[in-house]
């Protein structure tokens, strides 16, 4: 394995294998991404740079390896979204009600990233409380796609929920960073980022300590550079915890080991529902080049219908909103974050702490969560979605007798210049159409770089498995990065 | 003309009947919290009981306690209820300082305990029988104080998360009497059980009271609920006040308007609660951080077989097989400590001079030194012994007493302090004769007054009595000085 | 379906979001556009199909009653935007 030049530009698995091997310390691979993060501030990925602490995380590790007692992530920088609750560290979820929260607790995910040895940069920007798909609803201004359109300086979104922890991978900010998908916000960031980003079934990752958004669809994954980076990075994030009712007991395989089996003799499906009226053709071309792919690897192509996707979308905005509508309730200005001024009584306080503290997008869905769940409306909409949830998870059921997984395209577009589609919310939600069935079916789904529009700017393909198979999308992702051959990178605009 | 209709109260047009339901919220014995692993003791700093799950911070989680949920199930069947094997946590969504996640975990549509019943004896022998619509566990809610400061209220979280199971009555209680009843019937089921300790002063135990009026007949009226009363006195107030409230309204034209009410003890009244007054639109939904509950059969049998014998049981057990009075047999099984301490106390004896000894002297010091039960300072099996000393004739009654008084303050076994003080009762016919040769002797006129009127006999036994130190057995001085003074039976 | 102002007002009463008068319509107007898209859903014959209750499948973990947590009040009040010895402090609360 030759080292690059630049230590950010090595893969997750170069850097544990040469820093192991004592190639490169661990400090000093920290250091140049410390460096990379300051020069890096137009693209406002990060919410909270750590550099002291992550600089000393880094010497504790390099003692480790010193000593021959590396953890399996030992020294490895990583980039937390702000969703994660960091003991000690500021975490404001890209909202002003938290913007002053400091958890006296760490959340599950991360603490067993730390576990395994991995270092904390800081914490990325993302759209407020999850609740996005361009990162430009957070508190803290939007990030910026490290990628832009050929001969453009337009400022692109980065996708989102999870815009900083996509645009910082793909801006070789970090080694990997941890992110959370509940309608896509995995997916999508990663697709429009040239990232590769994996949501696990549902039951996976601990949700324990990751502020929450829509508790029956949120997981916890990884966006990295490429599928072994992935398939390492989940395996850590994964465990079952006992603190998490909704924690599967399913033990957490080695998916790295099984990477490289190949798609020989499986089958994949070609739902003929993901075909939308309007694609760019890009998409679809793309699509039918991944079947192509994988078809060439040994895989069958098989025609499988989900005849329930179209309704995916506003089954989506109707549970989701209203999990979030309750669970938002917590943040009411009188434990911890922002409390309104000048309040006349203790309603006045929660009306205006939370008017104050919540972004337009986060209220808009709170108000359709709430109004959704009220007395005379909860079995038109609510009962109802969560029977059309089941629907769906019938429609996969039955294709999974047909296949092993499931291919689509990730996204219906490459990234979109910032401001382009906030002028109505239906718009910016059309941006979930492939991703959210594996929300509401509860599966795991990949996103790995496919290819580039003419204009340039990476797109994605999209892999869904059965529950708790993860290895097989894995498997499927790496046989298509392999086929794709996605070496293209942004070029550093931002170091002025 | 029923029983029950003895229970209408008089308008100025005529009878109207009670209608009452009852909503009992019962705070579940155990170490820790439905939901989370926070301590559940009583009276503790502020917020120390409080895990970050209690305080609602970000990205927390339930997980249930299963000991909670036994405790759930136990009292299910002590109230000879439906156990549901599938039941569902909703949570029930509303906005109040000392609910730190903006939502209730309660149980809505589907209850882990379904229907059921409890038997409540009345004065004067009537039994009625309350239905039990459903159980369900939910959380507590923490606690406000409004009165430290004039512009702020303090709210202490120690009380949320705490399990409470709620219980939900029929309408079926027709009197204040039924609902006082009622609770303390309930109260006792969750004693004996070990579920509940029902203090009503610390708040473990608190009862919502739903009442309406109707006239016989008809079908229901509106209700109003009176939210929690918190004691058993204030029940029976609480209902007396507001069913005459009612039928005054209605009897001047007017309409029961339903709402929630407050018990204020001091005025005797209910009184409309303002901040209650907005409609409460709680949008229950299942919590998606839980999945429905599931119990096995054999998690319900175990629990099951290891019931406690319940007051019915008992008090049935204790009229067959000991013959007690019905009347006494519910007062003794009202308290478990007190239907034990008395079995124990009544092993191998009378059964019903136990009883008495236990009412007339047992209780009646307790009651004298403020006491409950549990603190008596003569234990059962100290009565055990007095009893047997009394049976055998060790002792007479009086001298019984005097032991109790002794035991009782200054501890002690009693047949020691029997032998100790020489308190043994004399029976030996030789020593009496010789007290009462000593009496006559000592009181020529009063023989000559006994022979003629035979009732002052009593005389001459006090007086036997007094020269034997009292030990002398009243029946054998008795009978010894009939045949002595020559008085017939009778006399 | 759709909402009319009322009902936009008393759902943020219900949400304790203060909703500026002149953001009534604007929101209104957002909500019912939304609820225009979902509505489609009401085509779809749900007869007979049961909630999804879970999305996992899987008994509910219980845990044993043991005391595990709790404390520590100054970890539980260190973020609260006022407290005094310990209590959360609030507005006064009218019962």
């Amino acid at each position: 394995m030759s080292l690059p030049a630049d230590p950010t530009r090595f893969t997750l698995a170069d850097a544990r294998d040469a820093v192991k091997a004592k190639r490169i310390s661990s400090t000093e691979l920290t250091k140049t991404f410390i460096k990379a993060i300051a020069d890096a501030r137009p693209l406002n990925a990060f919410i909270t740079e750590t550099p002291e602490h992550a600089l000393k995380m880094a010497e504790a590790s390099d003692a480790l390896i010193a000593k021959g007692d590396a953890r399996p992530l030992e020294g490895l920088p990583l980039a937390i979204k702000d969703l994660f609750c960091t003991k000690g560290v500021r975490t404001t979820a890209g909202s002003r009600i938290l913007s002053n929260f400091i958890p006296p607790y760490e959340s599950t995910v991360t603490q067993n990233l730390w576990d395994a040895g991995a270092v904390m940069l800081g914490k990325v920007n993302m759209d407020e409380f999850a609740m996005g798909s361009s990162n430009e609803t957070s508190y803290f201004k939007p990030v910026i796609n490290p990628w832009r359109a050929k001969n453009s300086n337009q400022a692109l979104v980065p996708g989102g929920s999870s815009g900083g922890s996509a645009a910082a991978t793909s801006a070789f900010l970090c080694l990997g960073a941890t992110a959370t998908d509940t309608g896509g916000s995995i997916r999508q960031p990663a697709a429009v980022t040239g990232t590769v980003g994996i949501k696990p079934t549902y039951g996976r990752c601990s949700r324990w300590g990751t502020v929450a958004f829509a508790s029956s669809l949120d997981q916890a994954g990884p966006i990295t550079r490429t599928v072994r980076d992935a398939a390492i990075m989940l395996r850590h994030m994964a465990s079952v915890d006992p603190k998490d009712s909704t924690s599967v007991d399913v033990p957490v395989p080695d998916y790295e080991a099984t990477l490289e089996g190949g798609v020989k003799g499986m089958r994949i499906g070609i739902p003929k529902e993901y075909r939308i009226d309007g694609a760019p053709p890009e998409i679809e071309a793309l699509w039918q080049k991944g079947a192509e792919w994988l078809k060439a690897a040994g895989a069958e192509l098989v025609d499988i219908s989900l005849p329930h996707t179209k309704y995916a979308l506003p089954v989506y905005y109707i549970v989701a909103p209203a999990e979030a509508s309750s669970n938002l309730a917590r943040y009411d200005g009188v434990r911890y974050g922002h409390r309104a001024a000048g309040v006349k009584d203790i309603v006045d306080l929660y009306e205006k702490s939370r008017a104050e503290g919540f972004g337009a997008e986060v209220r808009r869905r709170i108000l359709i969560g709430t109004y959704v769940l009220s007395a005379g409306y909860y079995d038109a909409f609510y009962a109802r979605a969560q029977k059309l949830r089941t629907l769906i998870l019938r429609d996969f059921t039955e294709a999974f007798k047909k296949c092993d997984a499931i291919l689509t395209p990730a996204t219906p577009c490459a990234a979109f210049a910032m401001g382009e589609k906030t002028a109505d919310p239906v718009t910016m939600y059309l941006n979930d159409v492939f991703t959210v069935t594996a929300n509401l079916a509860g599966l795991p789904g990949i996103s790995v770089p496919a290819g580039l529009t003419a204009d340039g700017l990476p797109l994605g393909l999209q892999v869904i498995g059965k529950a708790f198979d993860e290895a097989t999308v894995l498997k499927v992702g790496r046989s298509m990065e392999q086929a794709a051959n996605f070496t293209a990178t942004p070029s550093t605009w931002w170091r002025v | 003309m029923n029983a029950r209709s003895a229970k209408l109260i008089e308008g100025t047009t005529g009878p109207w009947e009670i209608v009452i339901g009852l909503e009992v919220h019962a705070q579940v014995l155990s170490q820790s919290k439905l939901f989370s692993g926070a301590a559940t003791e009583f009276g503790a700093e502020p917020n120390t009981q409080v895990s970050f799950v209690d305080a609602a911070m970000p990205g927390m989680l339930p997980v249930i306690n299963e000991y909670c949920v036994e405790q759930a199930v136990r009292t299910g069947l002590g109230l000879r209820a439906k156990i549901n094997k599938v039941s569902v946590f909703d949570r029930k969504n509303y906005f109040y300082p000392d609910l730190p996640a903006g939502y209730q975990i309660s149980q809505y549509k589907n209850p882990i305990v379904g229907e059921g019943e409890v038997l409540i004896d009345l004065q004067g022998g009537e039994t009625v029988r309350v239905g039990i619509e459903r159980l369900h566990l939910e959380q507590d809610a923490g606690k406000s104080l409004h009165d430290q400061h004039p512009d702020h209220s303090l709210v202490d979280l120690n009380r949320a998360g705490v399990a409470l199971m709620e219980i939900v009555t029929r309408p079926d209680m027709r009197s204040s009497e039924e609902a006082a009843a009622f609770l303390r019937k309930l109260r006792a089921i969750v004693r004996y059980l070990g579920t509940c300790d029902g203090n009503m002063d610390e708040g473990s135990m608190r009862a919502d009271v739903n009442v309406s009026v109707r006239k016989p007949g008809a079908g229901l009226g509106t209700r109003c609920e009176i939210k929690n009363v918190n004691s058993m006195r204030f029940i029976a107030q609480a209902v007396e006040y507001e069913a005459r409230r009612q039928v005054d309204l209605l009897e001047s034209g007017g309409t029961i308007r339903q709402e929630t009410r407050l018990f204020d003890a001091r005025a005797g009244e209910t009184r409309s609660m303002r901040s209650k007054e907005e409609a409460h639109d709680y949008r229950y939904f299942p919590d998606p951080d839980l999945l429905p509950l599931e119990l096995e059969q054999a998690f319900i049998d175990r629990i099951a077989a290891s019931l406690p014998e319940l007051p019915d049981d008992k008090k049935a057990r204790f009229i067959k097989d000991y013959g007690i009075p019905v009347y006494d047999a519910g007062v003794l099984v009202a308290e478990r400590e007190l239907a034990d301490y008395y079995e124990a106390m009544a092993r191998g004896a009378d059964a019903k001079l136990a009883v008495n000894w236990l009412n007339n002297e047992i209780l009646g010091r307790l009651n004298r030194d403020g006491l409950s039960i549990v603190d008596c300072p003569v234990s059962a099996d100290a009565n055990n012994a007095i009893l047997a000393m009394m049976a055998d004739g060790t002792i007479s009654g009086k001298i019984a007493k005097d032991v109790l008084d002794i035991v009782w303050s200054d501890g002690g076994d009693p047949r020691e302090v029997v032998e100790r003080r020489g308190l043994r009762q004399v029976t030996d016919t030789g020593a009496i004769e010789a007290a009462i040769n000593a009496v006559i002797a000592a009181n020529p006129q009063k023989v000559e007054e006994a022979m003629a009127k035979p009732k002052l006999i009593g005389w001459f036994v006090g007086q036997v009595m007094k020269e034997t130190g009292g030990k002398a057995n009243p029946q054998v001085v008795n009978d010894m000085l009939k045949t002595r003074l020559g008085i017939a039976d009778g006399g | 379906m759709s909402v009319d102002k009322d009902t936009v007002r008393r759902i943020a009463k219900l949400a304790r979001l203060a909703l500026e008068e002149e953001r009534v319509e604007p929101m209104m107007n957002e909500l019912n556009q939304i609820f225009a898209w979902v509505e489609q859903l009401g085509e779809v014959n749900v007869d007979g199909v049961p909630p999804m209750t879970s999305v996992v499948e899987q008994r509910l973990k219980m845990r044993a009653d043991t005391v595990t947590a709790g404390g520590d009040a100054d970890a539980v009040t260190a973020n609260a935007p006022m407290s005094e010895d310990h209590f959360f402090v609030v507005p006064k609360v009218v019962e």
